[in-house]
């Protein structure tokens, strides 16, 4: 399951992330905030307009707002 | 330490820098620009523990120094003394927000590994209690290898601890140790705050309640709206009294130097040409502290991020991001502040084509303009229960020009401003109460950099134009505007605009509006010769002019160039020096331009064929 999907407050592990599809700069940023392999995350919020986008992530003490584009790329395991 | 050393100020955003920054120097604080690009610079005096004196700065926030933003970029050269013409700083203070220590530390290792002397001020203690985190710094001290010191910025705790720190820390280098990897750090960062952090008990997280209700799916975009029809009332509503004292006071001046100087050119160069020129700009200035006001309070709240959160949709679908959205919504109140707030996108094309756009939202200096000819042109009839056609006809020209802001977004971001999409990854920082005193010192600045503006760039621009006004002297039977160098301007600009409906009357109107849309109406009064000391007669004899001189197209087409024009010498001022360079408010003005002209055009030929 990719993190898009997960549903609201169910945590879970980033298992893998597919920098590929990503670009190097969001890849960065992300990784920068804490969003990589192995990070323990939470969707906390979801947006309102047409695919529920974008949404906010919860990892550690930090919430972290993202797309789902972003989200797409990073599989994640329920823990 | 002697007054020429320099202590920097490195953090993650959010750290509470900023807040820091203000407590340790108080409210004099210098703000600049980096040279060669916009990057606020601050500095100030940080008075040391031994009563001798530092230049403290307070850099941009970074995650790290692998940068993906000019703010980022900025930071990574400063430290590394590799930013021409910025010294690099002596001693590092790096900042940790305790409640977020884990993920602060990351960065912080980074900046230790640099070599230069570091103090850790462990900031924000309170709101860490307030979650229920108990943290030992002396621990943290020790597994860091730098001393930390305990702060609240904005209760003002631990400032002289640390300003005691920084003075003994200098000269306590250490080798630089740039081969650590990423995971190694975070793993290092959660090992050391797992050993400092003492206890944890029922962490109650106020911030994850208010965003329950303010993140909403649907309370949260309501109460968004709510709150900026509140600031949209206050902008318009509480700014009047103030603008009005600030005309009268300028009124004043005016009759003051007119009861002392004999007539003249000289009394007419005061009267006419400095004090209408940059008056008519600073009657702005109660607007835009009042937008500033709301614009600081959401972004040190917190607020801010939710806001851009909650609009992000709707503003990736014409590729720019939910950062864009407050620059865009404070240009409705005037495009200056919108184009100085869009410092906060850290993407450049999208900061970029956000300021491109600034100009298209309907800003207040509009409404005179459109107030007048509506009045004189559409009939007030009622098209349904409660609208009238002439309201109706308003709310269309501000839709105009947010569906062309949107358009010309789309086309942007796929020719000029073409690059990636940006995305939107942002952190949503915790809730915080901001202090008065900060506000108050960030609302200073604000009104600081307009009115410095409105002195230099914009009172030499105004000047310019008053003489192009007054200069030829007019004879006896022709009227000063037509007699001058603009009227001649008008003249010879007259066959371009001939074809979408306007007359030589509009077109001159046109060159002093280039000051400022609303002086637009003030020249067609005194082309059409109606003078009177009183504004709403005066309002009121236009429109009969109007009515009777003007047809409905070129009314209707003298309404749609407004909303396109780029017809204010400020905002291209301020979009010069927020991009480093005339090539962008070069390709600002050309669009605009010719977006004014085609659009005016198709609503003069649309309305002629439809026979109105």
């Amino acid at each position: 399951m990719t993190l898009d999907l997960l549903g609201r407050g169910i945590a879970a592990r980033i298992t893998a992330v597919d920098w590929a599809v990503l670009a190097p700069e969001e890849g960065k940023r992300l990784r920068a905030l804490g969003l990589d392999e192995g990070a323990e995350v939470e969707v906390v919020h979801r947006g309102v307009f047409a695919g529920r986008d974008p949404l906010a992530v919860q990892v550690g003490t930090m919430t972290v707002a993202l797309r789902r584009v972003h989200a797409a790329a990073m599989t994640v395991e329920a823990l | 330490m002697n007054p020429a050393r320099i202590a920097a100020l490195v953090g993650n955003p959010n750290a509470g820098k900023s807040a820091l920054f203000t407590a340790l120097t108080g409210a004099r604080q210098k703000i600049a620009n980096y040279p060669g690009v916009t990057v606020e610079r601050r500095a100030g005096r940080l008075v040391l523990g031994d009563g001798q004196v530092a230049t403290l700065i307070d850099l941009p926030g970074a995650y790290s120094f692998d940068s993906t933003s000019p703010d980022e970029e900025v930071t990574r050269k400063v430290v590394h003394g590799e930013l021409p013409g910025e010294a690099q700083p002596d001693v590092l203070i790096a900042v940790l927000d305790a409640a977020n220590l884990e993920h602060h530390l990351v960065f912080a290792q980074e900046v230790i590994e640099v070599g230069l002397p570091v103090v850790v001020a462990l900031n924000m203690m309170d709101l860490a209690e307030r979650d229920g985190l108990v943290i030992d710094p002396a621990a943290l001290s020790s597994a860091l290898g730098v001393p930390v010191v305990p702060t609240v910025a904005v209760r003002r705790k631990g400032l002289a601890e640390l300003a005691a720190a920084v003075a003994a820390a200098e000269g306590t280098s250490r080798q630089p140790n740039p081969h650590v990897t990423l995971p190694e750090r975070r793993l290092t960062a959660r090992n050391i705050a797992k050993a400092a952090i003492l206890s944890r008990s029922g962490a109650h997280m106020v911030h994850a309640g208010l965003d329950k209700v303010l993140l909403h799916p649907w309370l949260g975009p309501v109460i968004l709206f709510g709150l900026l029809f509140v600031m949209f009332q206050a902008v318009f509503a509480w700014a009047s009294p103030f603008a009005d004292g600030l005309e009268a006071l300028a009124a004043m001046a005016s009759d003051a130097i007119k009861g002392a100087m004999a007539p003249g050119i000289g009394r007419d160069f005061l009267t006419e040409g400095v004090i209408a020129g940059v008056g008519s700009v600073v009657v702005f200035l109660p607007q835009i502290v009042i937008l500033f006001a709301f614009i600081l309070v959401m972004e040190a709240t917190g607020y801010m991020a939710r806001a851009a959160f909650l609009m992000d949709r709707m503003m990736a679908g014409v590729g720019l991001s939910g950062r864009s959205f407050i620059p865009l919504l404070s240009s409705f109140a005037c495009a200056i502040p919108g184009i100085m707030a869009t410092r906060s996108i850290a993407d450049p094309k999208d900061r970029l084509t956000t300021i491109l756009i600034a100009p298209l939202m309907t800003c207040s200096a509009r409404l005179p303009v459109y107030a007048v000819i509506i009045a004189a042109v559409i009939p007030a009839t009622s098209v349904g229960p409660g609208v009238g056609l002439q309201g109706l006809v308003l709310f269309a020209l501000y839709v105009a020009g947010i569906v062309g802001a949107m358009g010309a977004a789309l086309v942007l971001r796929r020719t000029v401003t073409k690059g990636a999409a940006s995305g939107f990854i942002m952190e949503l920082p915790r809730y915080q109460l901001p202090l008065l005193k900060d506000l108050l010192i960030g609302l200073w600045q604000r009104a600081w950099v307009f009115l410095r503006r409105a002195g230099s760039i914009i009172f030499v621009v105004t000047i310019a134009l008053w003489l192009l006004l007054t200069f030829p002297r007019a004879g006896e039977d022709e009227s000063q505007l037509d007699a001058s160098y603009a009227g001649q301007l008008a003249t010879a600009m007259h066959p371009v605009f001939e074809p979408i409906g306007f007359n030589r009357e509009m077109t001159l109107a046109l060159v002093p509006a280039m000051a400022a849309r609303e002086v637009a109406v003030s020249s067609l009064a005194t082309t059409y010769a109606v003078d009177s000391e009183d504004e709403e007669a005066a309002s009121a004899a236009l429109g009969v002019e109007i009515a009777k001189r003007w047809s409905l197209p070129t009314a209707l087409a003298f309404l749609a160039w407004f909303v396109f024009a780029p017809q204010c010498i400020s905002t291209i001022a301020v979009a010069r020096r927020e991009t480093n360079g005339w090539k962008w408010p070069g390709v600002m003005l050309a669009y605009l331009f010719a977006l004014a002209y085609i659009f005016a055009g198709i609503t003069f030929w649309g309305a002629t064929a439809l026979g109105l």
